[in-house]
C-alpha cells in the first residue's frame, strides 16, 4: 500500500502504476489527463509511470472555462 | 476580409466562454443564439464520485464548435506548460488559450512568462493564441516566435470596463495589419464588441458579459449582432472625424430669410 494524494486528498493505494490507478478510484472509461508531481504524464505513458509513498497525483478532466 | 486561424475559418468571429452560466441548458442557449464558432473550456480537478466533468464535456461536443482550450489560472511557465500538454490530450487539440496571469487584481498577463511559456509551447508544435496586453514590443517578440494570432486584452477580465486602450489596440491593428487579433477580456456590452470591430479587429472572445447576464441568451445574440455590425462597418470604411463642423445639408439654394 502506498500514501500518496490524489488532487491533494490522501489516498492510500494499492496501485503500482497510474493506470492501475485511475482503475482502482473510478476514473476508467473516464476523460481525464494526468500529472504526477507536476509533470504531465499521457495516457500511453500511465502503465509505465510507477508510484511510490509521497507522490502527488493530479486527475484534470474538462471544465467550463473563459 | 475573412482571416484564417492557424489555417482555420471561421464561421462567426464570436468565441464565447463556457463559464458561469446559471445552467447548462442556458449555456447551450447562449451558444445557438449567439452562433458562436469557438468555445473555451478548461481543466479541473475531477472528482471520481460524481464526475461531473464528463458530463460538460458531453455538453461541450454536442456545440458543435471548435474547442479553444486555456490555462487560466496558471501564474507560471511550467504551470502553464503543463496544462497545455494536458488539454492537448484531452480536448485533442493544438490550440491552446495561453494564459500566463502576473497580476491578482487585474489578473493582466506576465509577459515575460507568456513570451517564454509560448516559445516552449510552439516549438512542441502547439498553436497559440496568446492572452497579452496591447503591448507592441510585446506582440512583436510573440508573432516572431511563431504566434499567428494575437489575443490583446480589452480590459482587466470580468470587469466588463469595455476597451481601456483605444489607442493602443488601433497601434496594434496598424502594426499588424496581417495577423488576427482577437479581443480578450473586459468587454460588457454589445456596444464595446461593435467599437473592437470596428477597430479593425478581427474576433471577440467573451465569457462573463454573456454569462452573468440577466438573460444569458438574448444577450448573446444581441453580442453576435453588434459584432457583426461592427465587422460591416469596419468594412465599409468610416468617414475620418474631423474637429470642427461641417453642414450635411447643402447650403446651396437656401432662401434669404433674414
Amino acid at each position: 500500500m502506498k500514501d500518496i494524494l490524489v488532487n491533494s486528498t490522501p489516498v492510500l493505494c494499492q496501485s503500482d502504476n497510474l493506470a492501475a490507478l485511475l482503475i482502482e478510484l473510478g476514473y476508467e472509461n473516464a476523460v481525464v489527463a494526468t500529472a504526477v508531481n507536476g509533470e504531465f504524464v499521457a495516457q500511453h505513458s500511465r502503465g509505465t509511470s510507477l508510484l511510490k509513498t509521497g507522490d502527488k497525483v493530479e486527475i484534470l478532466a474538462p471544465m467550463q472555462g473563459g | 476580409m475573412t482571416k484564417t486561424f492557424y489555417g482555420t475559418s471561421l464561421s462567426s468571429p464570436l468565441m464565447l466562454g463556457t463559464a458561469q452560466y446559471p445552467s447548462p441548458a442556458i449555456l447551450a442557449d447562449a451558444f445557438a443564439r449567439s452562433k458562436a464558432s469557438v468555445a473555451t473550456v478548461s481543466l479541473r480537478r475531477e472528482a471520481s464520485t460524481n464526475k461531473a466533468g464528463q458530463d460538460f464535456w458531453q455538453l461541450v461536443q454536442s456545440l458543435n464548435v471548435k474547442i479553444l482550450p486555456n490555462t487560466a489560472g496558471c501564474h507560471s511557465v511550467k504551470e502553464a506548460v503543463t496544462t497545455a500538454h494536458m488539454a492537448r490530450e484531452v480536448f485533442n487539440t493544438s490550440w491552446i488559450k495561453l494564459e500566463v496571469i502576473g497580476e491578482e487584481d487585474t489578473l493582466q498577463p506576465d509577459i515575460f512568462g507568456l513570451v517564454d511559456a509560448a516559445r516552449i509551447l510552439i516549438e512542441d508544435g502547439f498553436q497559440v493564441f496568446p492572452y497579452t496586453t496591447e503591448d507592441l514590443v510585446v506582440a512583436d517578440k510573440l508573432v516572431s516566435l511563431g504566434c499567428e494570432v494575437l489575443m490583446p486584452w480589452g480590459a482587466p477580465i470580468g470587469s466588463g470596463m469595455g476597451l481601456n486602450n483605444v489607442f493602443g489596440l488601433r497601434a496594434l491593428r496598424a502594426h499588424f495589419p496581417e495577423i488576427p487579433l482577437v479581443i480578450d477580456a473586459g468587454l460588457g456590452l454589445p456596444s464595446q464588441a461593435a467599437q473592437a470591430m470596428e477597430l479593425g479587429m478581427d474576433a471577440i472572445l467573451l465569457n462573463t458579459a454573456v454569462a452573468k447576464a440577466g438573460n444569458p441568451a438574448q444577450m448573446a445574440e444581441a453580442f453576435a449582432k453588434a459584432i457583426d455590425a461592427g465587422q460591416l462597418a469596419a468594412s465599409a470604411v468610416p468617414m475620418e472625424p474631423r474637429d470642427l463642423a461641417c453642414p450635411s445639408t447643402p447650403l446651396f439654394g437656401q432662401a434669404e430669410l433674414s
